[in-house]
């Protein structure tokens, strides 16, 4: 048995979500992501049933593991009760953990995923915060989101919702000593200390290419090589 | 759709859904997109029906999107969870419904995981005390909000003032349910009807009137996928999904979408803009899209709430064709204005989508 499956086999969504494969399919045939990208959950699950170390290494390392998008359709329908998307959770979270990720163009999109949705989470206690979701980058919200974002307090006051306001309610202000409790979480539970390591994964990787930190964000948050993709 | 066979399937995949007393936690998505909808749940709940929901302003986050796209590690979704649980306890609740299905489905998961290593739940336990000083305690009953509207759909019915029929020709409205993935298709068994034929939107359509839309990619994703949508590189992914929905539903002449997904209405709005905008293809009729509500809107509608006090001005897809199919009575000059009847200009116009 090689380090890495060791190291995966630490995780509990792998341990809950690699029983027997029988590589029938399945999970490929209903994944949204197997239609858009370039992308085979059953032969991910293959290879590291198979344990082997040297392709478990370049999954870690590949594009390839970023493809999915979470949905767990391919939960339902495993006659043999694997899961595929908590086995490639488990190996983002390693990637991750071993820095591996900033080596592949989906795998540094992390570094502006942790800095958005954790300060998000740290700063205001929600994952989406309206204010920090503008019209300017996210055009397909439509002009409607454009009017929003424009008088926003007034269009959740219109709602019944309560916007940066005291006490219960949509988009309330949490109150600080609950964002210190968040706080306290991701120091105890080891996501303050991910989030230092993403950071400066990222910083040293837009050293090496040669960018400024703005252009290397504008880089990742925009750049899709159409070799991802099925078609 | 074969009826009979169905109804088979919804009745093995039955849940309990306590009547009253519960402890509600709030969606961040649908705070943020659709905060008239959590408002109309409350009003529902609370004042048509006389059930005790009780919210507080110390709940935060369950950390589901952050977590669903990798940025924070398991240990520490599961410890903001016992969080959430241990302020229900505090507040002398056992019941716990939340407005969000990626919570609803990582909730399912927590416990889950917590059931087959206790190791595990003894570490979250030990992490809750240290970070927040507050003991650890599972909820007697997890639901998501739309269970309780299902658990409703009988006493809503009563109370409508219309039905999801179309005034004009007497046939019921068309209805196509999208349930939000994280529902059930993890744990089939956590949600009423199961994986496959979700019950949960379709009990609801039955009872308030409509026809159910049975079309090959129904439990297709819209496409959200967390980090697929959040980085805009991707986002191609997110529209293909929702695109490959509409293709499949389009020869169904579908009235009416209803979803219970905090991301699937917006995603499932926004995108026919994108479609239509770029391509001038669209899905309803004479140019107009159609219309993906919120099941809170899709009551207060049959309830008889005005469309604009439940936020439907906020959807990009015009909601006016459907009102005027339902008979549903509404001032056009009052749809963009703000509270007391404040000026607030009005969206720049779509060039294609009506």
């Amino acid at each position: 048995m090689g380090k890495l499956y060791d190291l995966l086999m630490k995780d509990y969504r792998l341990k809950e979500g690699l029983n027997a494969c029988i590589n029938c399919g399945t999970c490929t045939a209903i994944c949204p992501a197997a239609e858009f990208y370039r992308y085979d959950p059953r032969r991910i699950v293959d290879i590291v049933q198979s344990q082997d170390e040297e392709e478990i290494e370049k999954l870690l390392k590949s594009d390839t593991i970023w493809y999915c998008g979470e949905c767990m359709s391919c939960v339902t329908r495993c006659p043999r009760k694997n899961a595929a998307g908590l086995i490639i959770m488990s190996l983002r979270n390693l990637s991750i953990e071993l820095g591996y990720f900033i080596e592949s163009e989906k795998g540094r999109q992390q570094f502006l995923l942790t800095k958005d949705l954790c300060s998000n989470v740290l700063d205001y206690g929600y994952c989406v915060y309206p204010r920090r979701f503008d019209y300017e980058g996210h055009p397909e919200a439509g002009r409607v989101w454009e009017w929003e974002e424009k008088h926003l307090d007034d269009v959740f006051e219109r709602l019944g919702g309560n916007l940066d306001g005291k006490g219960p309610g949509a988009m309330r202000r949490i109150p600080q000593e609950d964002l210190d409790q968040l706080k306290s979480i991701f120091d105890i539970t080891g996501a303050t200390a991910r989030m230092e390591k993403v950071q400066a994964a990222g910083e040293k990787k837009a050293a090496e290419l040669g960018m400024t930190m703005e252009e290397f964000i504008q880089m990742v948050y925009t750049t899709s090589d159409p070799k991802h993709l099925n078609h | 759709m074969i009826y009979e066979g169905k109804q088979k399937i919804w009745s093995d995949y039955q849940k309990d859904i306590p009547d009253d007393h519960y402890f509600y936690v709030r969606s961040c998505i649908r705070q943020s997109f659709f905060p008239a909808s959590e408002a109309t749940f409350l009003d529902i709940t609370r004042n048509r029906l006389g059930k005790d929901i009780f919210e507080t302003e110390h709940h935060t986050t369950c950390g589901g999107i952050a977590y669903h796209s990798d940025t924070i590690p398991q240990e520490t979704v599961m410890t903001i969870i016992a969080r959430q649980f241990a302020l229900m306890a505090k507040n002398g609740y056992e019941n716990y419904v939340c407005s969000c299905i990626t919570s609803f489905g990582l909730y399912c998961e927590t416990m889950e995981t917590w059931r087959e290593f206790p190791e595990l739940e003894a570490k979250i336990r030990e992490n809750l005390w240290k970070s927040c000083k507050l003991e650890f305690v599972k909820p007697k009953f997890l639901i998501h909000a739309s269970d309780l509207i299902y658990k409703y759909r009988n006493q809503i019915a009563a109370q409508a003032v219309r039905k999801l029929v179309n005034v004009h020709t007497g046939e019921p409205l068309k209805v196509v349910e999208h349930i939000g993935c994280h529902y059930s298709k993890m744990f089939p068994s956590k949600g009423v009807g199961g994986a496959e034929y979700p019950y949960v939107l379709v009990g609801m359509i039955e009872a308030w009137g409509g026809e159910i839309v049975d079309y090959p990619e129904r439990r297709h994703c819209c496409g959200f996928g967390f980090r697929q949508y959040f980085i805009k590189g991707n986002r191609g992914y997110s529209l293909s999904n929702t695109h490959k929905k509409f293709e499949s539903m389009e020869p169904f002449k579908p009235d009416l979408i209803i979803t219970n997904c905090p991301g699937c209405p917006y995603f499932l709005d926004r995108w026919q803009y994108v479609i239509a905008e770029s391509t001038g293809k669209t899905y309803g009729q004479d140019g107009h899209g159609i219309p993906a509500l919120t099941y809170e809107e899709v009551a207060g509608l049959v309830m008889g709430y005005d469309p604009w006090d439940l936020g439907l001005q906020t959807h990009q897809v015009g909601v006016e064709p459907l009102l005027d199919k339902m008979g549903v009575e509404y001032d056009p000059a009052k749809k963009y204005l703000g509270k007391g009847g404040k000026d607030l200009g009005m969206p720049f116009p779509c060039s294609c989508l009506k």
